[in-house]
């Protein structure tokens, strides 16, 4: 198969991935819509019954409306196998376009957005039965749908070879850690806002809120995705960021927007774990700090390329104004003095 | 604290309570969490305001467009966050304050590492984790398994332990990790200073040809950025030239016509009477001498020209270095001699074709130099390069006269040709192109230092980060039916799953056989 070959496949390969995605999402809506149909459905017959012992907790799977209970598990089981479908297009269309530019596969934001989600979408499906994550299921499916879309319609860029500063191993370990990084912030993201959602209705029997875990759970499992992103962000951006950045720029720090806002996710996840650890900030506070962690993550990924275009991060930019890092001094000296 | 009569009656503090209140708010984990998060947004103006050291030229632009923010700015220190004494504030009372709060634990690390695990409390039952059950087998026997099970899992066992109890503790290592993580952190911060304040950043432009070349000398850069600290006998002695240079042009696709890959081969010599050296310097492959590292960030072209005034003497002669202007190569440029009253500035096409009048440049590639050309302006007056020190990419045209060809436009040469200026002022021969390099110079003292701490750093993060600390209790009594075993686990980091790790330690003192649950 030829290079364009390739990139054609990968191309065909994201959108079909896209629109399994969709569809996945829709059948987990049902399955989330059927839940709230059966939560009216028990409320009518605790009334029917009466008052008495709390009806809460006898509240279990198996209610009366089997029909019902059938059709979300039939929907749940539906929405994750086309999860899988087309999270198996999506590593078709990463390994394709690896293959169709001779390289690893995220050497500009469409390459990396489109790793990125498919390493969120590959890691739940993969820890999907042992971590019951089924409460999670709407969300990182929309996620990983909205993504990937703004990553096609915003980002998109032809196979290209890699400009002179991107063309090293280090691409393969700092980018890899940094986006693997980037997928445990916001998998840990995404349940910490889920566990502020909860919090605001804590007994909540209804419809989905029901299917999340109870609240020590959700926060113990976003700090353990936080911590484990921590390592890996600080391996990413303060050990082989400088590394390499000392090879290509000669100086291991320079100050540029990427490193700064990089840095401020650093010290912003740091504060979360610090404040868990020490202060005692458990639960509300801390996942609002992961929240404001995850925030900067994002910018620093998207937002930091509006408002600066002296980095020398810039091959990481919107496509629309991609100048090569090292092609010659601009006129203001080097590229990074 | 209340109900102190000292506190009753409030006074105000001496300078030595002050002193130590100041102290202990300091070293507070709160001031620490606090101080943190105010470092990350103290960073936050340097990425969105211009900053001197990265881009001096986009500063005064900045400038130049909010003449009443500017003064405002400039008294904030915001063209130089990173430098500006309030961010150096921030990270020097986080220093402060780190080191505060770590030299008291580490003395209660050292005592708690030797310390026994505590006995059991009185009543194992109110523990947030905890159970009982009842056996048939003797207090012994359940004190000998405990022992066992826990001795297994590299639990440390309390000594002197009443009877029927045993208590045990494990996790020690995670506040060795934790203490590591931030004495790494003082490392680095030492690294990081030591290399900003003694180290130099250099940059100068090196023509291609052997007849051209860098000595390692103050006078020989073209900028120099040295730490406050930094002597310039620090500077050791080297000879290098760029013997020769390939460049790797793309030639199709969205990006054609630039640049993917260059290479230099340079020549050098580290010392008066070493011999010369070959190395293929390139991007991410820089050149290490005796501790000064060379790398290669740019290259461009320099057109050679010669300009002969009315009597046909050389006025000036020789490369003149013009910079690129976008990825094709198209380069700006000036020539200004010292002698004479003729200069030009103007730009020069790598590879230039007519497209409806208009010259275009299509590639940076030069090839074979035939469609290379110059395009010049020149101008005739004084160009104040008697007066004073000034840029030599920029001309100042203030007192000077344009000269024009016959049709009004500029003078478009080719390689080899001369264009003869009007009024008998003389002559502008465009005799040849050579290549020119930019090449970075660094000293970064402790760089090593700054990479270890990193790497010490993230060490204990994962031990902080991954050990679980905790404390396990098991007491058996007899009772009228047999044996009651109670057991009760105390999570340290907060973050455990208690009640998984009571019952499979339940299971596995009951002789069950059960998956490992840590």
């Amino acid at each position: 198969m030829s290079t364009h070959a390739y990139e054609l496949l990968s191309n065909r390969a994201v959108a079909t991935a896209a629109v399994v995605y969709f569809l996945a999402l829709l059948s987990h809506l049902v399955e989330w819509s059927a839940l709230i149909g059966r939560r009216r459905a028990d409320v009518e017959e605790r009334e029917l019954v009466g008052a008495g012992a709390p009806a809460v907790e006898a509240r279990g799977l198996e209610t009366p409306d089997e029909d019902r209970s059938e059709r979300v598990a039939m929907f749940g089981r539906l929405g994750y196998l086309l999860t899988c479908i087309a999270a198996l297009a999506h590593l078709t269309a990463v390994v394709s376009r690896g293959l169709a530019a001779g390289r690893v596969p995220w050497g500009n934001m469409y390459e990396f957005t489109v790793t990125g989600t498919c390493i969120v979408a590959v890691a739940y499906v993969a820890l999907y039965r042992r971590l019951k994550l089924s409460w999670m299921a709407p969300a990182v499916v929309a996620f990983v749908m909205v993504f990937l879309m703004v990553g096609v319609l915003a980002l998109y860029a032809p196979v290209e070879p890699l400009t002179e500063a991107l063309n090293s191993y280090w691409l393969v370990i700092h980018v890899f850690a940094a986006s693997l990084a980037t997928g445990a912030f916001t998998l840990g993201g995404i349940a910490s806002i889920i566990y502020l959602i909860k919090r605001r209705y804590p007994d909540a029997d209804s419809g989905w809120m029901s299917r999340v875990p109870s609240l020590a759970s959700l926060d113990r499992t976003a700090y353990r995705i936080h911590a484990f992103g921590f390592v890996l962000w600080t391996f990413a951006v303060l050990i082989t960021g400088p590394i390499w950045a000392h090879q290509a720029w000669g100086s291991y720090w320079n100050w540029d927007p990427k490193e700064v806002w990089a840095f401020i996710t650093w010290v912003v996840y740091a504060g979360y774990l610090h404040a868990r650890a020490t202060a005692g900030w458990k639960g509300r506070n801390a996942a609002i700090l992961a929240i404001v962690g995850l925030a900067t993550l994002w910018f620093n990924f998207i937002g930091i390329n509006y408002f600066s275009t002296t980095s020398a991060h810039s091959y990481a930019s919107v496509p629309s104004h991609a100048p090569a890092i090292v092609d010659g001094p601009a006129a203001g000296g080097t590229v990074t003095a | 604290m209340t109900g102190s009569p000292r506190e009753a009656t409030p006074r105000e503090m001496t300078a030595r309570e002050l002193a130590r209140w100041s102290w202990r708010q300091l070293t507070s984990m709160r001031t620490a969490l606090i101080l943190l998060l105010l470092l990350a947004i103290a960073a936050v103006p340097g990425s969105l305001i211009p900053q001197e050291n990265l881009d001096s030229v986009k500063v005064s632009n900045w400038q130049d467009a909010h003449t009443t923010l500017t003064p405002i700015y400039r008294r904030l220190g915001l063209f130089d966050v990173y430098g500006a004494p309030w961010f150096a504030a921030i990270y020097v009372l986080l220093m402060v304050s780190l080191i505060g709060c770590i030299i008291p634990r580490l003395f209660v690390y050292w005592r708690g590492l030797r310390a026994q695990p505590p006995a059991a409390p009185r009543n194992l039952l109110r523990m947030p984790a905890a159970t009982s059950y009842e056996t048939a087998e003797s207090v012994e026997e359940v004190v000998a398994r405990a022992n066992a099970v826990l001795g297994r899992k590299r639990y440390r066992l309390r000594r002197e332990s009443a009877a029927g109890e045993v208590a045990a503790e494990k996790g020690y290592l995670r506040e060795a990790g934790n203490l590591l993580f931030h004495c790494a952190v003082i490392i680095v911060l030492v690294g990081f200073a030591v290399g900003s304040l003694f180290g130099y950043k250099g940059g100068v432009i090196v023509l291609v040809g052997d007849q051209y070349g860098f000595s390692n000398e103050l006078t020989q850069y073209d900028d120099f950025a040295p730490g406050s600290l930094f002597k310039p006998d620090q500077l050791n002695w080297f000879d290098l030239h760029i013997h020769d240079f390939h460049v790797d042009w793309l030639t199709s696709g969205p990006r054609q016509g630039m640049a993917k890959g260059f290479k230099s081969e340079v020549q050098y010599e580290d010392g008066p009477s070493s011999p010369s050296k070959s190395y293929d310097l390139a991007v991410n492959h820089p050149l290490d001498i005796g501790g000064t590292e060379v790398f290669l960030i740019g290259h461009g072209y320099a057109p050679v020209v010669t300009i002969r005034d009315g009597k046909g003497d050389i006025v000036a002669s020789g490369p003149r270095v013009f910079l690129p202007e976008n990825q094709s190569f198209l380069s700006f440029g000036v020539i200004k001699p010292a002698a004479g009253n003729i200069s030009a500035q103007g730009l020069f096409y790598p590879a230039e074709v007519t497209l409806g009048g208009v010259p275009q440049n299509i590639t940076g590639d030069i090839g074979d130099k035939s469609a290379a050309m110059l395009s010049l302006q020149v101008w005739k007056g004084d160009n104040g390069m008697q007066d004073s020190e000034q840029s030599v990419y920029t001309l100042d045209t203030s007192r000077m006269t344009k000269v024009n060809d016959t049709g009004g436009r500029a003078f478009n040469l080719r390689v080899g040709q001369t264009a003869k200026l009007p009024d008998g002022l003389g002559t502008i021969t465009f005799d040849d192109v050579v290549r020119w390099n930019k090449l970075q110079i660094s000293q970064t003292p402790f760089k090593h230092v700054a990479l270890g701490g990193v790497s010490l750093a993230l060490l204990g993060l994962m031990g902080s980060l991954f050990i679980r600390p905790r404390r396990v209790w098991v007491r058996a009594r007899e009772t009228a039916g047999g044996t009651l075993v109670e057991v009760a686990v105390l999570d340290r980091s907060g973050n455990d799953e208690v009640d998984a790790v009571v019952s499979g330690l339940v299971a596995q003192l009951q002789g069950r056989e059960v998956e490992e649950m840590s």
